[in-house]
């Protein structure tokens, strides 16, 4: 086990490297941030000269993301076109959106599975088929057009809630935030569990438990459950990341300053050290949520070892 | 079995407790509407400014709101006419249009005590001047002696200070400018010319993230990214005192989340109505929607750069083409009103007296299909028989109206291939490709005014090698208008040469003016006396809450 996370943990020097260098060199290609920075008036010269040299621009590109990395690693991210540290920034939206991404991964574990659970073991019941029906709705339609409609009926029609989350972003707020981002995923939770308990319902495991008298709830929440949950677990925590990163419609219909706000900013801004920087934490995210997951497999299914 | 039971309740537990903890964190930034009457605080929408909030590095609508909250310059523009007056200036005297005399009024000081002197402006002015601060205002004090020095076209500078800035007294001091120019007075409302108070040098950083200031509010709390709240500031000695306690700014991702917010009754006060709830606006706000024009003039620039646009006969070709637009068709449909057919160069904000006419593009900047049909050949025809207008895709409605615009040519000129619209992703994008001289064809050209003169309307944007003239457009007859009008001392005789310049523009057709840009603004019922300036910033002082 031990060796396994070392070798995980060395495997992802290269990824993290290599991931970096493309998104540095994808939003240099983008062009000149300087040219944006004066507006609709051509920034002379002379402070274009200045500007450049302050934010490194003026060197190569293979200096520039060496002199990146070499900050990085003591922890200076760079400076924003507004004057604020890469790391403010960070410590502003990574709070928010993580909180944000909490709030849905519970939606998704509480309601997919519960959902998932219910229609698995009734299979072809109405519950069943409505749910089906339900789940293939919230699928199909986008998010932005669940976000915007919510926001509309329960913020304005309604006024149950804020139709924009305030800026310290409290929990409460982002229950309806947290549902929406939720919405698509929780929908293939539910299929996912359904399809996995339906499976292993028939399984020679369930029908012992089953014949040695156990109740039925321990059966359940036991035996078929535990087994069935392994590509739930999978998906979940494949989908934190994903959650994180396209965070970004959620955030913008509900005005939270978020990640994804940052980002935005960033590429619009063609801030490089914006845009780099949080694309560089959300890897790192990924990658060790991977881990993570792999390592839950163990934690799930005894037969499953890592030499 | 019992042991992973333990590790799943562990892990729940650590999820609540990050739950709790990220939750404690964010307490701080409650939103607070409240209070009534004179101490009730307005909440209202705002942007990310892209800069930092200095006054001679704010160069965007978002930044220049809360300058105009914070900071009272020399002079100030008339929020309803437009026109410079002195607010703390006490004179402003010269004799030859070069070197002016100014004594600051007594009596004012910054909010933290610290008195404003002449000291107070000449530092920030050569702050502002000075190369290596980088400040993207600079070009403002390009008119005063000395700024080749400090802000040499290339290489370091030579000097720290501005040659033509002396201080002759606690209040007083003169500057010296490097060529004439009568109206230059007038462009001292600009926020660039604000005057700054020591603790900017002092404690740099401390400042950018609370700035203190000499105007009627200063900053309660600031939250970069997403909050600003100012109070009214009790000692400010202006004419101009806050009719309400404070205003919350608040940073809004997307405009129309603020105009959501407004209709939920959420916010106060929305000052870019988007135009995808135009169609709506009547019915959510009634008289509470404000559609009042300010000093923006969107055109289209031609690259003078390429040979193909740039033909003795050319001119024929850009008025065929500016008659072949529909104005008032587009700015109905598209715009819903919200911009206006361009008659001129300038802009309705002017006023007549300071420049504006309506008659001075006359039939060039009427849509006239047979005509246009008629000059597009006789100058030419659009070079490769097809023309792209570029355009940044990433703000504003931009597509919208450049497809239109083009739709119009093509029917104009019978023809399907005579326009299209070319999209650059992003405005730094645009901006890139703008100013490396890489257009091939027109493209989308916005002026918003510095200053309500007619000379910010021509000279950055027409003048040989000025600042924003961006399609290279050179004309020797112009030029010399400018500079006949630059050293006129009468303000009337100076609009009319002006004009004349303007007329140049014309005959030439250097660029297409397409529409006077409105502000737009929606408000809720609890506040009132809400008005949008000529730079379509709402007036944050003079609002009421009931």
């Amino acid at each position: 086990m031990g060796r396994y996370v070392i070798r995980r943990l060395l495997q992802m020097i290269p990824v993290f490297f290599g991931a970096t260098l493309l998104i540095f060199l994808m939003v240099n290609v983008m062009g000149d941030p300087i040219a944006g920075l004066c507006g609709q008036i051509q920034c002379d010269p002379a402070t274009t000269a200045q500007l450049r040299a302050q934010y490194g621009l003026d060197k190569p590109l293979w200096q520039q993301y060496l002199t990146y990395m070499g900050d990085l690693f003591r922890g200076d991210f760079g400076t924003a076109f507004n004057g604020q540290p890469v790391t403010e920034l960070m410590a502003a939206a990574f709070p928010v959106t993580i909180r944000l991404t909490l709030v849905a991964i519970c939606f998704e574990i509480v309601i997919g599975i519960t959902l998932g659970v219910l229609t698995g073991l009734w299979r072809g019941r109405p519950i069943d088929t409505g749910v089906l029906l339900l789940t293939l709705v919230v699928i199909s339609v986008p998010t932005f057009v669940t976000g915007l409609l919510l926001q509309l009926l329960l913020g304005v029609e309604w006024g149950i809630i804020k139709p924009a989350v305030s800026p310290g972003a409290p929990l409460d707020e982002l229950i309806v935030p947290g549902l929406v981002l939720a919405s698509v995923s929780l929908a293939y939770v539910t299929r996912l569990t359904r399809t996995s308990i339906a499976e292993n319902a028939r399984s020679d495991y369930v029908r012992t438990a089953r014949a040695k008298g156990l109740p039925r709830r321990r059966v359940v929440t036991r035996h078929l459950l535990r087994n069935s949950l392994i590509p739930v677990v999978t998906f979940i925590g494949a989908d934190i990341g994903a959650l994180m990163g396209g965070a970004i419609v959620t955030e913008r219909i509900f005005n939270i300053h978020g990640v994804g706000y940052q980002l935005y900013q960033g590429i619009v801004r063609q801030n490089t050290q914006t845009v780099v920087g949080f694309v560089t934490v959300l890897v790192l995210v990924f990658l060790l949520i991977n881990l993570l997951v792999d390592l839950l497999y163990a934690v799930l299914d005894p037969r499953i070892r890592y030499a | 079995m019992r042991g992973s039971t333990h590790a799943l309740k562990a892990m729940g537990g650590a999820l609540a407790a990050v739950l709790s903890a990220t939750a404690l964190t964010g307490c701080g930034g409650g939103v607070s509407t409240g209070g009534s009457g004179p101490d009730g605080i307005v909440s209202s929408s705002w942007g990310d400014p892209q800069n930092p909030l200095e006054p001679a590095n704010t160069n965007e609508v978002q930044g220049g709101k809360v300058l105009d909250m914070l900071f009272r310059g020399l002079k100030r523009y008339d929020p309803r006419t437009g026109a410079a007056q002195d607010m703390l200036a006490e004179r402003i005297d010269t004799t030859d249009s070069i070197t002016f005399h100014i004594t600051v009024k007594d009596g004012w000081s910054f909010s933290n005590g610290e008195k404003v002197t002449a000291r107070s402006f000449v530092d920030a002015w050569n702050y502002g001047a000075y190369l290596k601060n980088a400040q993207k205002n600079a070009y403002f004090f390009g008119y005063i002696d000395g700024y080749d020095q400090v802000h040499p076209a290339e290489g370091d500078p030579t000097a720290t200070t501005l040659s033509g800035l002396t201080v002759t007294g606690d209040r007083t001091f003169t500057v010296r400018l490097s060529q004439k120019f009568s109206t230059w007075p007038d462009t001292l409302g600009y926020a660039a010319f604000a005057p700054l108070p020591r603790t900017f040098y002092d404690d740099h950083a401390g400042w950018l993230a609370k700035p203190v200031g000499n105007g009627p509010y200063s900053v309660d709390s600031y939250v970069r990214g997403s909050q600003m709240s100012l109070r009214r500031w009790d000692g400010y000695p202006g004419p101009d005192k806050p009719l309400n306690g404070g205003v919350d700014l608040r940073v809004y991702i997307d405009n129309n989340t603020a105009y959501t917010d407004l209709v939920a009754g959420n916010l106060d006060l929305v000052d870019d109505v988007p135009a995808s709830q135009l169609r709506n606006v009547k019915q959510d706000l009634g008289d509470r929607y404000i559609n009042t024009p300010a000093g923006i003039i969107q055109t289209l620039a031609f690259p003078y750069y390429d040979k193909r646009w740039n033909t003795p006969n050319g001119y024929k070709l850009r008025t065929g083409l500016s008659m072949a637009i529909n104005r008032p068709s587009i700015t109905s449909r598209i715009f819903r009103n919200t911009r206006t057919p361009a008659k001129d160069w300038t802009s309705p904000v002017l006023g007549v007296d300071g420049g504006f006419k309506d008659t001075l593009c006359g039939d060039s900047c009427v849509y006239d299909p047979a005509r246009a049909r008629k000059l597009v050949q006789e100058g030419g025809g659009i070079p490769g028989g097809t023309m792209k207008i570029s355009y940044n895709a990433d703000t504003g409605s931009h597509k919208e109206w450049v497809d239109a615009v083009c739709n119009s040519i093509n029917n104009a000129l019978r023809s399907d291939r005579a326009c299209v619209g070319n999209p650059l992703g992003t405005f730094a994008d645009f901006r890139n490709q703008v100013t490396q001289s890489k257009m091939s064809g027109p493209f989308r050209a916005g002026w918003q005014m510095d200053y309500p003169l007619i000379q910010n309307f021509l000279q950055p944007l027409y003048y040989t090698g000025a600042s924003s003239n961006d399609g290279k457009w050179s004309n020797r007859t112009f030029d010399g208008l400018v500079d006949r009008a630059n050293a006129e001392s009468d303000t009337a005789t100076a609009v009319r040469t002006f004009q004349q310049a303007e007329e140049v523009v014309r005959d030439q057709m250097a660029a297409i003016p397409l529409w006077y840009q409105n502000g737009s603004a929606g408000y809720a019922p609890r506040i009132s006396n809400v008005a949008l300036n000529p730079f379509s910033v709402p007036v944050y002082n003079e609002i009421k809450v009931a």
